[in-house]
């Protein structure tokens, strides 16, 4: 059994701090769980596991949602604020503005419960955050 | 150029499709070539060096039988001088300087080894490295390709279940009926618990003394005595 596949499980029966995780597998050479976070469940976080590190992602928007004018004081914005963002950072994958936490693959269950729900709960904040410079 | 120092410069050069510009399965081939062949070299940079150890070792054995040699003639020349045997004193003395001849060969020996030994664990520590580093840029080309790869496929699936990743917007309005939706749930709470509680006709009437609890205790009490009288 892969570590996703384990996880999925994992996630399906927990309940942490009040949450609840609902994960979809979704198909393809890249083995990637969906997971919605109860309550915070706007924006799924998508989970990635490679050789080396668990990453979770959230799509906040594609970079054609943005005010062209204003992309490069947001950008900035993002890496001013990344230290702060606890647990999570924001980077641009292909064309979307993501949030995503980088774990190593050693982490336990908690950690990783503990990283999605703050994942989410960023994502929230960060959306709200990103709504001026919106087109 | 360092695999992360590629990755910004196509990124820089505008390069979308990184999948093809950099991190192409050719170059992970290459890549992990590389790293087999530094463990290889390796494994034989250990077998060399066990070797020339072991050689060094044997020439060091050497060296020190030789030197307890020129010890033991020097004593047998002394003797022979204090026998004055002139003539036997210079054949010792003739071995020594042989024996001399070859404790030099072995020291010249003994310290070629010891360069050999220094260069063949220089040579492992910089496999070593070569190896750790590379396996860390390859990390960095297996994230980059898996997150390409993942990303491809969210996009493609929510484009198969007919819906698109949600826009910022989208994601916002939905935020906000979510807030909306429990506000409103909270203020239907409030609402029918003022109805339970205060503002219905039993509490109006029961205020107003008309409709009052059903009878204490006391009243019952009350009611007993009453009968008994």
């Amino acid at each position: 059994m892969t570590q996703i596949q384990e996880l999925t499980i994992q996630l399906g029966q927990v309940n942490y701090e009040g949450h609840t995780f609902n994960c979809l597998p979704i198909q393809g050479e890249q083995e990637v769980l969906q997971v919605i976070v109860s309550e915070l469940d706007a924006m799924p976080i998508f989970v990635t596991i490679t050789d080396t590190q668990i990453l979770c992602i959230t799509y906040l928007c594609k970079q054609s949602e943005i005010q062209p004018q204003r992309m490069a004081d947001l950008n900035k914005t993002m890496l001013e604020l990344n230290v702060a963002m606890p647990l999570s950072s924001f980077a641009i994958v292909e064309d979307y503005y993501v949030v995503f936490g980088a774990m190593a693959t050693s982490s336990s269950f908690n950690d990783t419960c503990k990283e999605l729900i703050t994942l989410a709960s960023n994502a929230y904040d960060a959306l709200e955050a990103l709504e001026e410079y919106l087109i | 150029m360092s695999v992360l120092n590629k990755i910004w410069t196509a990124l820089r050069g505008g390069v979308r499709e990184m999948g093809d510009a950099i991190v192409d399965s050719n170059g992970i081939r290459i890549f992990e070539q590389e790293i087999i062949d530094a463990k290889n070299s390796i494994q034989q940079a250990k077998t060399n060096l066990t070797e020339v150890m072991a050689r060094k070792m044997q020439a060091e054995r050497k060296v020190s039988k030789l030197v307890e040699d020129i010890r033991t003639h020097e004593g047998y020349a002394s003797k022979a001088l204090d026998q004055s045997d002139e003539a036997l004193a210079l054949e010792v003395a003739g071995k020594i300087a042989t024996f001399e001849g070859e404790k030099r060969e072995q020291d010249a020996i003994v310290a070629r080894l010891t360069g050999q030994v220094e260069q063949l664990k220089a040579h492992i520590k910089k496999a070593e490295k070569l190896i750790a580093d590379h396996e860390r840029e390859l990390s960095i080309v297996r994230t980059t390709e898996s997150v390409q790869k993942a990303t491809e496929q969210v996009v493609e699936n929510v484009a198969a279940n007919n819906s698109t990743l949600n826009t910022a917007r989208e994601s916002l309005e939905r935020i906000k009926a979510r807030q909306e939706l429990k506000q409103d749930q909270l203020e239907a709470g409030e609402l029918l618990d003022k109805e339970f509680a205060g503002n219905d006709l039993d509490s109006k009437l029961e205020e107003a003394g008309i409709k009052g609890e059903t009878a204490s205790a006391a009243d019952i009490l009350a009611r007993i005595k009453a009968g008994k009288q």
